[in-house]
Order: C-alpha cells, then structure tokens, then sequence
C-alpha cells in the first residue's frame, strides 16, 4: 500500500499542498458523520435515559442512568398503539398494490408494439409538471368520500409517475426475445408481465419498494387534513407531530397529551424523554431496511434521473 | 387492437385512476373564479371572475408570505443545489474505497426519516437545556449564554435551511456521485501527466464531466423552488417566528381549509403553480441559450 503510493509519487510528485488537501478532505469527512450521525445517537441516549435525570442535562451520546421506563410508558399510549398499527398498515398495503399498480402499467409502455403506448405515457409524464394544488386535491377527496377513511393513505399514492418511469427504463433494457418465447408458448400478456417480467425485474423493484415504504412510513400531513378527526386512523407520524408542536407551542402542554397513560407515569416521565422515545420509535423499523436495500436505490436513482 | 386486449386492461384502468386524482384537481381550478359553496352543482356556482385573485393582491398579509417564499426558495435552492455537488465532489476525491461507502451510506441516513423527526431532531439539538449547538458555542464563546434558537424569527429561514442540507444533501449527492464515475478515467491521467494539481483537476476535469447532470438537476430544482410545500415551515414554525415561517402554501392550507374559504385557497394554489411554471421556463429558456441543454 505504503510502497505503491510511493512509486506514484516519484511519477505525478505528490506535492504537500495535495497531502494537505487529502487530510482537510478527511477530516471534513469525518465531522460530516459527526454531523449526520450524533443527532440520533444524542435522541437514543436521551429515551434511554432515566427522565429525571435527563433534566441535569449533560447526556450525550450514552445514557447515565440506563433505563426502558420512557418506552414502557409510550407502550401504554393507545393513540401511539393505534397509530404504530395504522403506520404499518398503510406501509404495507400501500407498498404491495403501489409497486403493482406501478409496474404494471410500466410494463405496457415498455412493450413497443403497444398501440396506446405514447398517448398514456403523455398522460402519466404530463402528472410529474402540475398538480390541482392543497384546496381543490381537499374538494376531491371529500366528494369522493375519502375523508375520514383508511383508503385516503393508499389511493392517491397508488401511481406515482416518476416510479413508473423509473420502472419502464429498466424494462426497457430488457431483451426482448426472452418475451417471445414466452409468446410462442401460448402465454397472454399478463401472464408475460407477472411470470416472466417481474421476476428479472427485482432490483428496480426493491428500489421502488423502498421509495414507497419510506413516504408511506414517514407521511403525515394526509392524516393532519384529512383524517385528525378520527382518532382510530391516526398515524404514528402524526402522534408525533402532535407531540412535538404542543411542546414547541408552550412547553409542558405537551405533557397533557402523554398524561392519559397515568398521573404516575406523568410525575416521573418529563415529555422530552417520552419526545425522543417516540422518535426512536419513528426512525427505527426505515432505518433497518435501507442499509440493505442500498446497492438498489443507487443504481435506481441514476437511472431515473439520467434517462 | 383484438390482441393487445390485455395490454389495455391492465393500463386503461390506470389512466382513468391518473385522470381522477391528477386531473381533476386542476379541474378544480375552477372554484378560485366563483364564489364556490360546497354542495351546489357546478352551474349552480356563481362566477366572479378575477375577484379573488385581486384580493389577494390587496391583501399586505399576502405579500409577507410571497417574501418568505421567495426567499426560502432561494435558500434552499441554492443550499440544496450546491452543498451536494461540493459533497459529492469531496467524496469523489476519497482513495479509500471503504471509508467514502460509509460516508456516503451514513449521509443518506436523514433522507430516510420524516420531517417530523427532523423537526423534533432540530428542537432538540437548538434547545437551550442540553442543545448541542448552544453547548459548543457557549464553551467556544461565540455565545455568552444559551440562545433560543427557535423563538429566532430572524433565524428561521437559516434554520430551514441548514435543516433541509442535513437531510438531504448526502442522498441528491447520489446523482452527482453516479455522473462522476461515468468520467473516462484517462482524463485523469492526461490531466496528471500535464500537471494539473487537485484542484485543476476537479476544475477542469471532475466539473465539466458532470455538467450535463448539473444542469438537468438545476433546471429541475428551479422548476420546483417554489413550491416548497409546507411541511419544513409547519413543523418547525411557531407562533413567535409566524412573521417568517409561513409560506404560501400554508397561507392557502389556512385560509383555504381552515376558514373554509376554499376560493380564495385555490386562487392562492394557482398563483404558486404559475410562478412556478414562469420560473421553470425561465430557467429552461436561459439555459438552452447558454448551453443548448434541455429537459423540456
């Protein structure tokens, strides 16, 4: 390593102002993952830590008193229940018939023989320029009767036009004899799509499956205009939303809302404690899959941005 | 047509749902020329013509929004369009291979999680009980005694600012960091062997490389400024930075949904998509001429 450095340097002469730039990048490198990371570690520490003693201040990126008292008091929220169980819900479902629903229809613009192939193409491409806006998009969803209904969290979702292209352009590439065999032996076009397709499709698909879960998961302004009337369809983005803006509003209202879980439980537990256990909470079930999905949603997100 | 049969089964069914939920809302349009009242039919609506527009333009409230719009647009533009190109270019710049995929997989770790997270994140890191940023300052004395950042109408916009760049700027480097490694590495060499230093290098030869990206993703973000949402300005606004935070966005989520007053709610959406869409044609036009590149 050292050697071939070395025998580069007596070629190109590694001048000092290149060493000190190397060292200025990495130590700039290294603050950057400080920045990026000690937030989260500071908010783990902080729900980790006992409530009272958090008060004292002085936490930073490791408990001093070890405790799981904030999370076993957010466990007896119902509203956080409700709304971790809804989160998931549309998460899933919303996934699942979005990455269909997407694919789908990629498919048949991605099949050049398609008749109606560039007229829906203009149709779904000319949706990424404009949109109707907050008001009139809140008049279609109430004369559709969506408001007040789990449905609201999956069906405007459902047909992103940007997936769809990210999905096509990788269909694109595909070769096509692979779909004429599959013709010659008698199979239909959906069968070609769902047998053949989706399968080789899997990479584009798992980056798309990432982008959907991460907005379904973190939305919560569908939930804040549509449905906060309906405490049985809230979201735990939005409990937390709540949270947050009644203890930036006036701090300690805040603690009012958590109260219900029980006067006991409210004397011990200060509402920053039980802020950073739900963020926690919030961040954890994204923060497992994307790691893996990684390698994915790189080569995913070039492609749809460069075609 | 008998045997793409299934072809427009499985896409026809799409289009009517892309015409429902994305057309029709512009349709909806309509409502910010009468004085629209829910439950009437569409003939039955009394059209009014510009009115509602003109008493926006008559409105002083109006014109302190537009304000933080515009200026929270450039912010963010700017911030969210350079910061990642510089970040990008510095990763690119890093021989060790394992050390530039943690940096980069450790900086998209915030575009994964909700701006309420961020929001609560931010609240927590400005606190002035145990905030870091206080911390540091106060022992750097930079600060004589803990600020409250957040109470800050002044700072709002930075804050915003420096919010969206935490979260963001490690994943739109993506684009950027894709582009450079499409760079022929001989240009490198030839650079080297001509005795182009570092910064020669990323100037002459890491730039040019990625410009076609860079102007795509400009133009794009130039079409998109102004419609910031409202997310960022309702998360982490309060009532003592309102003066700052409110954007027209949430100027039409109030006023259109909250007072009911949909009308005026749509006549404000329309105001925000045409600058939008005057800014993207700009910015489209200027650029064909001074680079003939086009996403359009």
């Amino acid at each position: 390593m050292f050697k071939l450095n070395r025998k580069k340097s007596t070629l190109f002469q590694t001048s000092t102002t290149e060493k000190l730039f190397d060292i200025t990048n990495y130590v700039l490198m290294a603050f950057i993952i400080v920045i990026m990371l000690y937030p989260f570690l500071n908010v783990l520490a902080i729900s980790l830590n006992d409530s009272t003693d958090t008060v004292r201040g002085g936490i930073y990126i490791f408990p001093r008193e070890f405790t799981l008292e904030n999370y076993r008091v957010i466990m007896e929220y119902d509203s956080l229940l409700i709304g971790f169980r809804n989160s998931v819900l549309r998460t899933v479902i919303g996934t699942v018939l979005g990455l269909f629903v997407c694919s789908m229809v990629a498919y048949t613009l991605s099949r050049q023989d398609f008749q109606a192939r560039n007229v829906i193409s203009v149709i779904i491409v000319l949706t990424m320029f404009f949109s109707g806006g907050l008001v009139p998009t809140y008049m279609l969803m109430r004369d559709l009767g969506l408001i007040n209904t789990f449905a609201i969290y999956i069906l405007p979702l459902l047909a992103s036009a940007w997936n769809i292209i990210i999905i096509r352009s990788f269909m694109d590439g595909l070769p096509l004899a692979l779909q004429e065999s599959a013709k010659v032996d008698g199979a239909n076009d959906f069968t070609i799509y769902w047998k053949i397709i989706l399968p080789i499709c899997k990479p584009v698909l798992a980056t798309i499956a990432l982008f959907i879960a991460v907005m379904q998961w973190n939305m919560w302004f569908d939930t804040y205009i549509y449905n906060s009337a309906n405490p049985a369809l809230t979201t735990l983005q939005y409990e937390l939303m709540k949270i947050l803006q009644n203890t930036t509003a006036s701090t300690g209202a805040g603690i009012d809302s958590v109260r219900g879980s029980g006067a006991e439980a409210a004397t011990r537990v200060s509402p920053e404690s039980i802020r950073m256990a739900i963020t926690i909470v919030t961040i954890v079930p994204i923060l497992l899959v994307y790691p893996f999905l990684q390698r994915y949603f790189v080569k995913g997100m070039t492609l749809g941005a460069i075609k | 047509m008998k045997n793409q049969k299934i072809l427009y089964l499985m896409s026809v069914p799409v289009v009517i749902y892309v015409f429902i939920f994305n057309y029709l809302p512009v349709w909806g349009w309509t409502m910010a020329f009468q004085n629209y009242r829910p439950g009437r039919s569409f003939s039955e609506q009394e059209w009014v013509g510009f009115e509602h527009f003109i008493a926006l333009f008559q409105d002083n409230h109006f014109y302190l929004v537009l304000r933080n719009t515009l200026v929270m647009s450039v912010m963010l533009l700017i911030a969210g369009f350079i910061i990642p190109i510089i970040f990008a270019v510095l990763l690119n710049e890093l021989k060790d291979s394992l050390f530039k995929r943690s940096v980069q997989t450790i900086s998209y770790l915030p575009h994964f999680v909700s701006w309420v997270v961020v929001a609560s994140i931010v609240t927590k890191m400005l606190s002035t009980d145990g905030g870091i940023v206080n911390e540091v300052l106060v022992s750097l004395n930079i600060l004589d005694k803990p600020v409250q950042f957040m109470a800050q109408g002044h700072l709002f916009w930075l804050i915003v600012t420096v919010a969206d760049v935490w979260k963001e700027m490690g994943w739109n480097s993506i684009i950027f960091l894709a582009a450079m490694a499409g760079i022929d590495p001989q240009l490198y060499e030839a650079a080297r062997v001509d005795g182009a230093g570092r910064w020669r290098r990323i100037w002459h030869v890491t730039l040019p490389g990625i410009r076609p990206t860079i102007m795509v993703i400009l133009i794009l973000s130039i079409g998109n400024m102004i419609s910031i949402g409202f997310e960022r300005q309702l998360l982490l606004g309060n009532s003592l930075v309102r003066e700052y935070s409110e954007v027209l966005e949430l100027y039409a989520l109030n006023y259109g949904i909250g007072m009911g007053r949909y009308s005026y709610g749509t006549a404000i959406s329309i105001f925000n998509s045409i600058v939008s869409i005057i800014l993207l044609l700009l910015a489209n036009g200027l650029f064909k001429r001074l680079t003939k590149t086009s996403v359009m």
